[in-house]
């Protein structure tokens, strides 16, 4: 069976850089930025995003609800 | 064009579909709450399975006193804001005069199992038809990091600055197992949201305590253990690591009273 | 049809009103001098057998209160009573309930203290209740029945006064007027109103924005217009809700300032001074907030003095003294801690006090 694909996009400005998504993301697509957002945190980013399976682990564990996912039913 | 905008360009001509975002029963006003937290993630749950179920035009919300003391700036419904520890006499209020709502009570440590152990015993035990849940990360959070009943032996508070002494301090108290014991109670459980595998059993935890509304058999009341990175004085991962380590310990995870 | 006149304990005429006054909800605690309230409540069960009315014994005077709290963010109209040491825990709530702009009724048939006190009548909690017996910059409108059909009458004026200005309401009774017995005219059932209101906690509904129930605003320049506005609504009640009954004030050299058990008796006095050739009057604030002051400081024109008689150490003294500006001798005659004072002793003082 192919892998199951997908993507997330961030609403960066509300992040708060607490990088639990890179934590919980099973397949280490997601890494902190070293740039900050408006209000000072290193926000998350897909680092290899063609890792992606738009599982939604990292929405699922973000507290300020930050990430959309997108997957490729 | 970066290469992930093309990616994603791909996927989406590839029939890729949003799975997920942030639901409509929050409103845009960012969490006040500190990186890493676990209420955001409650809130969603709570505002996600009112969604869900469609009940949103059908429910009124307590915020407590503590750091959710403005979990109506986040919460798109109807809520009442309660004095400290009150919450769940308010509740008795709403749903004895409101019985065909979905009440339920938002309550941290302090709030629950403190100042309002009075209020949180006797709705149990009258049977009021309402969900509590019960966010339990061992401290005051709001106020700087003070011991709470549910602080655990021999941590560090910014009153217990040597660690929980439990000769001069008492013993941690698990307001749960107690209520669990209450003819009135009718489903009791904890839960936690650190990993995507607990956030879903809690979201159904959640899911469970509105939908006993329905059948007027008493309250149910779900603990959530969480984390306080600021007040443990830890970075948001390390604080879920301790959490698993030393609150699951002393709070163990899963159902403790379910529907007979 | 004749009227529906009954003989009713003052307590028992609260509990009549609020039902037939389609109240929704009344949460209460038992103490002596007001149990009869909820027991009289209790037994009628106008839950099941009359209005819908709810009825829960709460297990706190603090719980209760809250329980008031919940309700009226829901635009109910509920109610709780206590006695003495219960109203001090409930000022907490009582605060929040003017901070969150919430209607509401509490019922204080005051007992003496302080601390646990007697069960014995007194009035000496008029400071707690007119000058808003809790924390931060508030009022709250305070009615002072003096009769069992006042008790009665107070419960509707109560309410909606409450709900005219979104503002918990004091019905500050005593011991006395709650124990004692007399006729009572009841007036005719009144449904429950079941009104949805816009402010209201009743579930939000896809045409509006959320209601949110709340006294907490942590911007200060918020907070502080927020108690701007509530300041406003309490000048509004000093402008429109005052509330008096003045006796033979008319040609009247002197007159007695008194509310509740204590106007009764006072009015026994001023039948013995009137018999004894002496010009006294009564004025009897019926609203102790808002307060007649404007009323005796017109009256001070024509007065050589004033008696206020309080069964406290004098607190009610205090209004009558800022109302009158020193213009004319104000004195004190009371008694405390359950005491209760005969007209006689009363007329004696005065006599003593002014014409010696």
């Amino acid at each position: 069976m192919a892998k199951a694909r997908g993507f997330v996009e961030f609403n960066t400005e509300a992040c708060k850089g607490c990088e639990l998504c890179v934590k919980a993301c099973p397949f280490d697509v997601l890494d902190m930025n070293h740039l900050v957002n408006g209000k000072g945190y290193h926000f998350s980013y897909m680092k290899n995003y063609d890792q992606c399976t738009g599982c939604a682990s990292c929405a699922m564990v973000c507290p300020d609800v930050v990430i959309t996912v997108y997957k490729v039913k | 064009m970066s290469d992930i905008e093309t990616y994603k360009k791909e996927l989406l001509a590839q029939g890729a579909k949003k799975i997920f975002t942030k639901t409509k029963n929050l409103t845009d006003t960012p969490f006040s709450y500190c990186g890493g937290c676990g209420h955001g993630v409650v809130h969603r749950l709570i505002m996600e399975v009112v969604e869900e179920l469609n009940i949103t035009h059908d429910t009124i919300g307590i915020a407590p006193v503590g750091c959710t003391a403005i979990a109506y700036e986040f919460m798109n419904i109807d809520m009442q804001q309660a004095a400290h520890g009150r919450a769940p006499a308010l509740a008795t209020g709403i749903k004895r005069t409101m019985p065909d709502k979905y009440v339920f009570t938002y309550q941290g440590d302090g709030d629950l199992a403190a100042i309002g152990t009075g209020e949180t015993i006797h709705a149990c035990n009258r049977g009021e038809n309402i969900a509590i849940f019960f966010v339990n990360n061992g401290i005051y959070g709001m106020t700087g990091g003070q011991m709470a009943p549910t602080t655990l032996p021999g941590m560090v508070s910014s009153t217990s600055p040597y660690g929980r002494n439990m000769d001069t301090h008492g013993y941690p108290l698990s307001l749960t197992e107690l209520v669990a014991k209450l003819p009135g109670t009718y489903y009791v459980t904890r839960q936690s949201v650190h990993t995507p595998a607990n956030v879903r059993k809690c979201k159904k935890a959640i899911q469970t305590a509105f939908e006993n509304q329905k059948l007027n058999k008493g309250l149910s009341f779900v603990e959530i253990v969480s984390n306080c990175n600021s007040g443990w004085k830890m970075t948001p991962v390390e604080s879920n690591k301790w959490m698993e380590e030393n609150m699951f310990r002393s709070y163990p995870l899963g159902d403790i009273k379910l529907p007979q | 049809m004749g009227e529906d006149i009954q003989l009713m304990k003052g307590n028992e005429a609260i509990a009549e009103a609020a039902i037939r006054f389609g109240v929704d909800a009344y949460f209460g605690y038992p103490i002596t001098p007001q149990s009869e309230i909820i027991e009289y409540l209790a037994y009628e069960d106008p839950y099941n057998k009359r209005t819908g009315m709810v009825v829960i014994q709460a297990e706190s005077e603090i719980a209760a209160i809250n329980m008031v709290y919940g309700a009226a963010a829901c635009g109910k109209k509920a109610m709780t009573s206590s006695s003495s040491p219960g109203i001090s825990l409930k000022q907490e709530a009582i605060s929040y309930m003017v901070g969150a702009e919430l209607p509401g009724l509490i019922v204080n048939v005051v007992r003496g203290g302080p601390g646990l006190g007697t069960i014995q009548p007194s009035q000496a909690d008029y400071f707690q209740s007119v000058k808003g017996g809790g924390h931060g910059d508030y009022n709250m409108i305070v009615l002072a029945p003096s009769t069992v059909q006042e008790q009665y009458d107070h419960v509707g004026l109560g309410f909606e006064l409450a709900f005219k200005y979104r503002n918990p309401v004091m019905i500050l009774s005593d011991g006395a007027i709650g124990q004692m017995m007399e006729k009572v005219t009841l007036t005719p059932q009144l449904p429950r109103e079941n009104k949805i209101l816009d402010w209201a906690t009743t579930g939000k509904t896809p045409d509006r924005e959320r209601n949110y129930i709340t006294s907490l605003y942590l911007d200060p320049e918020v907070q502080e217009n927020h108690n701007i506005k509530l300041q406003a609504k309490f000048q509004r009640m000093k402008d429109t809700e005052v509330r008096y009954e003045e006796i033979m004030t008319d040609d009247a050299e002197y007159i007695i300032v008194a509310y509740g058990i204590s106007a009764r008796i006072s009015q026994t006095v001023i039948t013995m001074a009137r018999k004894n050739g002496i010009k006294l009057g009564l004025l009897r604030p019926i609203t102790l907030f808002p307060f007649p002051s404007k009323r005796l400081f017109e009256l001070s024109d024509s007065l050589k003095g004033i008696l206020c008689v309080e069964m406290s150490a004098g607190q009610m003294i205090e209004d009558v003294e800022l109302a009158v500006r020193c213009k004319i001798p104000v004195y004190h005659y009371g008694r405390m801690g359950g005491g209760v004072t005969s007209s006689t002793e009363v007329f004696e003082k005065f006599v003593s006090l002014f014409l010696k």
